[in-house]
């Protein structure tokens, strides 16, 4: 009997034994960006016309743009139309998953609109073929000649619920845009969508500008002008086109930049020939100086939470990145590495300041940890500077400038963007040359 | 009726004959079981840690260095991104750490015994005869919960395969597969815990019965965005690569399976 139990027993040993749980890591897969369909939007049979506004094309040109956006991010890759089986209004309805899977897109995004009594009505569905379910829908209602910033804003919410981290679509990049030859050009403020439609120039060209800067918290502008040879710190609202004087500043005055809060301005000028960085409140136009050294500081930029400044000085002799408490306390070098460092950008996410770098005659950009770790170079250039964060802390916009000419005569500056992983460098449409870009926030927030 | 009774003790006598005869223990002195009670089996991976015959460590070791210059070379990025920018160009000492590091992998000499913590789930659904002795062992444990602070990644896969009996060459033909279906998300930020842990049930074709995600109420939390996308990826990774090629043989053993999805090594590049 006892040999009975024991032969019991080792059988249920076993038995337990051949169903313990295989375990496997998956720690690397496929790099590919993610394939996604994005069917043309089905445009209601009710629609009415509208202005100059083709109905017919509305729903397909929507796709486009969201198409676009996705491409240009690098992180999806949107298939060709030919291969879509599925009519629009159908998919919209209910995709036959089957289908999709079948040439190979992981994610559908469907839609319809309608404009009537001159509203136009957009909704949109976005898929997970693998799983056959829906993971998000919305609707937005606008004005019809608002369409392009509904593909937009539909872009950043597939974005965000593909992603895990908000979109950067529904942004515009303020730049100085410049025209004719190096020795007389003309600098004018210019204002565009992320993806380069809808340019607008802020100012006709006769004085000089420079250094257009967001303000984080809504769509505000600061920027420097030379009036009459002497440096002006101007602030512009973009959406009423009303520009003030914030005040004269003495010498030298250096970028000029917003608080995380929106709330001051934080730049450098020159008093009695020594550069320190300065703060103003915009609404008592107090001035603070937080740095007090003989070495020339410019370049301040708050980090996202407002307790910290990071800036370029050359108290150590070469000009290098510094991050210091607000209040200009407790100033520590961050950059030790061989060559010159400068415009420090801390990033909206908080945990990276992206910089300018020159090395033999070579200018970089690059993003470090906040305490100067882990540098990393992005891309290399003959002359390039100026980096602006995306709003999600994922881009970095920033200027390039080109030999035109095969024998290096003339010039060409543009805007390029790259992402923090070093990937992704591709150079945005603007009409005219371009330098000096700031990108906005989110116009939807 | 005395015939019928003769008939009945003779059929009787028979059956008590053949029993005898069959069942050997009723017999003969029965084989002496109890000293190879299988405890040696449970833990023959972990405890006694043979080591491979020197040759079919060598074949295992090349098969594996195949395998993994063939997934590298799957994976890299296209050319014109990989541009050689000075930064990314991995310093001496770091690629020699990264050999270092499959060498620990393929040797089983160094796979230490660990225990992972489980979710609540887990717990009432696993038991993982390998944990027994960890679980007594509370150096173990710290060990495990040190592990866990520094959120380094646990490569109990590879311990787990030799005590259940899928061969390294199933296993990896596993990986691969997932490898390729899983397009990762690249936006996740690195410096997170992210840690997918996926039960599926296989059917005999490999078509999965069943996949869910320990842990997955996670998913709806507040703050973990990036927990859920990269569960839904891992789970469009699994479904895109059904039917799996699963082994032809021991469905027993590979019918249950556990996948980890870790991309942080990835997505710091």
């Amino acid at each position: 009997m006892k040999k009975l139990i024991y032969i019991l027993f080792i059988n249920i040993l076993i038995l337990s034994k051949s169903h313990a749980l295989i375990e496997i890591d998956i720690t690397r897969g496929n790099l590919d960006p993610l394939p996604i369909a994005v069917s043309p939007l089905h445009v209601d049979i009710k629609s009415e016309e509208h202005n100059d506004i083709k109905i017919k094309n509305l729903g397909e040109d929507i796709s486009k743009i969201i198409e676009q956006n996705f491409k240009n991010t690098g992180l999806f890759n949107p298939l060709k139309r030919d291969a879509f089986v599925q009519k629009p209004d159908i998919a919209h309805l209910k995709p036959r998953f089957e289908d999709w899977r079948l040439i190979k897109a992981q994610a559908l995004v469907t839609g319809k609109l309608l404009i009537k009594d001159g509203k136009l009505k957009v909704e949109f569905r976005l898929w997970d073929l693998a799983a056959a379910k829906e993971m998000t829908a919305l609707a937005f209602t606008t004005t019809p000649s608002n369409w392009r910033r509904v593909a937009h804003i539909i872009s950043d919410k597939i974005y965000e619920r593909l992603t895990g981290e908000e979109g950067y679509f529904d942004t515009r990049i303020i730049y100085v845009s410049e025209t004719g030859p190096k020795n007389q050009r003309i600098k004018k403020l210019a204002i565009m969508d992320q993806d380069g439609f809808n340019t607008k120039y802020l100012t006709l060209g006769n004085e000089l500008v420079l250094t257009p800067r967001f303000n984080p918290t809504n769509q505000m502008v600061t920027y420097m002008s030379y009036f009459r040879n002497m440096p002006r710190v101007y602030l512009l609202d973009i959406e009423t086109g009303t520009q003030e004087v914030v005040g004269n500043f003495p010498g030298m005055t250096f970028a000029p930049r917003f608080s995380p809060d929106g709330k001051k301005i934080i730049m450098s000028f020159a008093k009695d020939g020594n550069s320190d960085i300065y703060t103003m409140d915009l609404e008592t136009r107090v001035v603070e100086r937080i740095t007090e050294h003989s070495s020339i500081d410019t370049s301040p930029s708050f980090s996202p939470d407002g307790k910290f400044i990071a800036f370029n000085s050359d108290r150590s002799g070469l000009q290098q990145i510094y991050v210091m408490r607000s209040d200009g306390s407790n100033v520590k070098r961050v950059t030790f590495g061989k060559g010159i460092y400068g415009t420090p950008v801390w990033s909206p996410r908080g945990d990276l300041i992206a910089f300018t770098k020159m090395h033999k005659g070579r200018f970089y950009i690059g993003v470090m940890r906040t305490d100067g770790s882990g540098e990393r170079l992005l891309t290399e250039n003959y002359y390039q500077e100026a980096p602006s964060w995306s709003p999600n802390g994922r881009v970095l916009v920033f200027y390039r400038e080109t030999k035109a000419g095969d024998r290096g005569e003339g010039f060409s500056a543009k805007l390029w963007s790259i992402d923090i992983t070093g990937y992704n460098e591709r150079k945005l449409s603007t009409k005219t040359d371009a330098s000096d870009p700031s990108w906005s926030s989110l116009l939807s927030k | 009726m005395i015939r019928s009774l003769v008939y009945s003790i003779t059929f009787h006598s028979i059956m008590i004959l053949l029993t005898v005869l069959s069942l050997p223990f009723m017999l003969r002195e029965p084989i002496d079981l109890p000293p190879i009670v299988s405890v040696e089996l449970i833990q023959i991976s972990d405890k006694t840690n043979i080591p491979f015959a020197p040759k079919a460590r060598k074949i295992i070791e090349e098969k594996k260095k195949k395998e993994e210059e063939r997934v590298v070379s799957e994976q890299a990025p296209p050319a014109a991104k990989a541009k050689e920018k000075p930064d990314r160009i991995p310093l001496p000492n770091e690629k020699e750490e990264e050999k270092k590091l499959i060498k620990k992998k393929q040797n089983p000499e160094e796979v230490k015994p660990e225990i992972r913590q489980s979710s609540e789930f887990e717990k009432k659904e696993i038991i993982d005869t390998n944990q027994i002795a960890a679980l007594i062992d509370k150096a173990k444990e710290v060990e495990s919960v040190k592990r866990k602070e520094t959120n380094k990644i646990t490569q109990s896969s590879k311990k787990n395969s030799f005590a259940t009996g899928l061969s390294l060459s199933e296993e990896d033909a596993l990986r691969a597969q997932i490898f390729g279906c899983w397009s990762v998300p690249l936006g996740l930020p690195y410096d997170e815990n992210l840690l997918v842990r996926i039960k599926l049930k296989l059917k005999k074709d490999g078509t999965i019965m069943k996949s869910e995600i320990l842990d997955h109420e996670r998913m709806n939390r507040p703050g973990q965005k990036f927990y859920k996308v990269l569960a839904e990826s891992a789970l469009r990774a699994v479904r895109l690569c059904q039917p799996l090629k699963v082994p032809p043989t021991g469905y027993d053993k590979w019918k249950d399976l556990q996948l980890n999805f870790n991309p942080v090594e990835m997505l710091k590049g």
